[in-house]
């Protein structure tokens, strides 16, 4: 039986869509940029190298947490051995990537550009989409979208980690303190477009005030909401910009841990 | 945009339609409104159109211009491509009645499915007193003029005509965020009864209704996922869940 804009009753129109518009194009571009992320971060993460130049480690693989890391690489200890299956070394960067894919997966700005892009669901407003049922996030497994918030709360742990990964960036490859390079600069610009990124998080909006009723009898949380607001309305730009300054920041540290280009010091 | 402009036109009812083309003038700083009035003086006589205020404040002007749900009073003609022809539907999400007017009934159906605000008892009407940045959060939820363009373009009732029974829509959402941001509302529940009643849950927040607002209401950001946001305060979050039982303030 014909459903959606070919229901009985409504308009007998046979198109899915009458825009004019090149309503395609968004999705498409969206599908595009993601899916390079994924496979590049996939790649990345099944490396196994090339991640840890002193003082510079890749946001991919900080904190480097596995036996099989590196030497240097683990600033925080190696408390997980190394696991082997089907006689490959899982790769440190899964113990890590869990957290930032998990944030980002059910971030509600990222939702809305995947559900459109990857899933049609819908591919863009007014574009009926192929699917012929649609429980939304109301069963396994799109209700675990509702768990957003752990991931914010451990991304936040996650970014005090690569905010120190910026800090010990001031130092020389020999460890020596009141040094930077061109690695300061990308692990500073990183770690502060994570910062923006998280800050402006929905989530963060309702933890930080929006869950209050009353906002006359919480003025320093108005406060606070009101700056995260200002935040949130640019939460799609640091989306974008800070996935890209993590492939940057690992591109950077890959080639200078490859010996393709030398990290410049400023002083 | 001044001139000859073509029009194709969907005309019929809920049984049958199809698009009729025509040909009608327009004139400088003209919109779509005028120029459907004028294909109605000039060559349709009988062609329905809902209108009234032409000043996009009463809501009631609705169709689908080249397949975008838009208020045809606040849809400017000089927004077209010179010779381009110009589409106009009814809403495709609602039962056509006839030619460009749609039974927008769910909506009223769903309206009273929404329990109203409840004061405190010892309040009398002419007691209420409310702090300015408590009356601004929930301001921007009243601008909604009842268009009906949010919950024509939602793909969760315009692409699945089943979930219209267990999905309110966004027009409702952001009155249920309203009222549960309402410092002086006594009903509790109402996070639930999104989740639980109203299919909150079904919305993935594709942000369309936001986008096709003609008040500019961030429906997405400033109503529909702040609910989320507390459905899961008191659904899925236990820590919240334990917090709210111990310290007895789920309504801070």
């Amino acid at each position: 039986m014909a459903t959606g804009v070919f229901s009985e009753g409504r308009a007998s129109i046979d198109k899915r869509t009458l825009r004019t518009d090149k309503w395609w194009l968004q999705p498409a571009a969206t599908f595009g940029v993601l899916l390079s992320f994924v496979i590049y971060s996939t790649f990345r993460a099944f490396e196994k190298n090339y991640y840890w130049a002193e003082p510079l480690i890749s946001p991919f693989y900080s904190p480097c947490i596995s036996t099989a890391c590196l030497d240097g690489a683990s600033h925080f200890g190696q408390p997980i051995g190394t696991l082997v299956v089907f006689g490959m070394v899982i790769s440190p960067a899964f113990f890590i990537l869990v957290v930032p894919l998990g944030f980002r997966l059910t971030c509600y700005y990222y939702r809305k550009s995947y559900y459109r892009s990857f899933w049609m669901s819908p591919p863009a407003c007014s574009v009926a989409e192929p699917h012929k049922k649609y429980t939304g996030e109301t069963r396994a497994p799109l209700i675990l979208q509702n768990g957003h918030r752990w991931f914010f709360y451990l991304g936040l742990v996650l970014n005090v980690i690569l905010t120190y990964d910026a800090v010990i960036a001031f130092r020389n490859a020999d460890g020596e303190w009141g040094h930077m390079s061109v690695g300061t600069l990308v692990l500073t610009l990183n770690a502060t477009l994570l910062w923006l990124y998280s800050l402006s998080c929905h989530t963060c909006r309702h933890t930080i005030g929006g869950r209050l009723r009353s906002f006359s009898k919480h003025p320093y949380r108005y406060k606070a909401w009101s700056f995260v607001s200002k935040l949130n309305g640019n939460h799609p730009l640091y989306a974008w910009i800070s996935l890209f300054g993590v492939a940057f920041a690992d591109i950077y540290v890959r080639m200078v841990a490859k010996g393709t280009i030398t990290n410049y010091y400023f002083f | 945009m001044a001139g000859k402009v073509n029009l194709r036109i969907w005309r019929g009812d809920s049984k049958s339609g199809d698009f009729k083309d025509v040909q009608v003038d327009a004139n400088e700083g003209e919109v779509v409104l005028d120029v459907i009035h004028r294909v109605q003086a000039t060559q349709m006589s009988d062609l329905a159109v809902r209108w009234n205020c032409k000043a996009g404040k009463c809501g009631s002007c609705s169709m689908e211009i080249n397949g975008k749900p838009r208020l045809a009073c606040m849809t400017r003609m000089n927004t077209f491509e010179e010779g381009e022809t110009i589409t106009v539907t009814p809403l495709r999400a609602f039962p056509v009645i006839r030619d460009l007017v749609a039974d927008v009934s769910f909506n009223y159906k769903k309206a009273m499915e929404v329990p109203s605000f409840e004061p405190p008892a010892d309040l009398a009407p002419g007691e209420y007193r409310m702090q300015q940045v408590d009356v601004e959060r929930s301001q921007e939820f009243r601008k909604c003029i009842e268009c009906f363009l949010c919950q024509n373009t939602c793909h969760v009732i315009r692409d699945h005509e089943e979930n219209k029974k267990s999905f309110a829509g966004p027009r409702f959402f952001i009155r249920m965020a309203e009222l549960d941001m309402h410092p002086l509302d006594t009903i509790r529940n109402r996070k639930q009864q999104a989740q639980e009643e109203h299919g909150l849950g079904m919305c993935n927040i594709t942000k369309c209704c936001t986008e096709v607002c003609p008040e500019h209401i961030k429906i997405t950001d400033n109503a529909i996922i702040p609910m989320k946001e507390r459905v899961v305060d008191v659904k899925y979050d236990p820590v919240r869940w334990l917090g709210s039982k111990i310290r007895k303030r789920e309504g801070i």
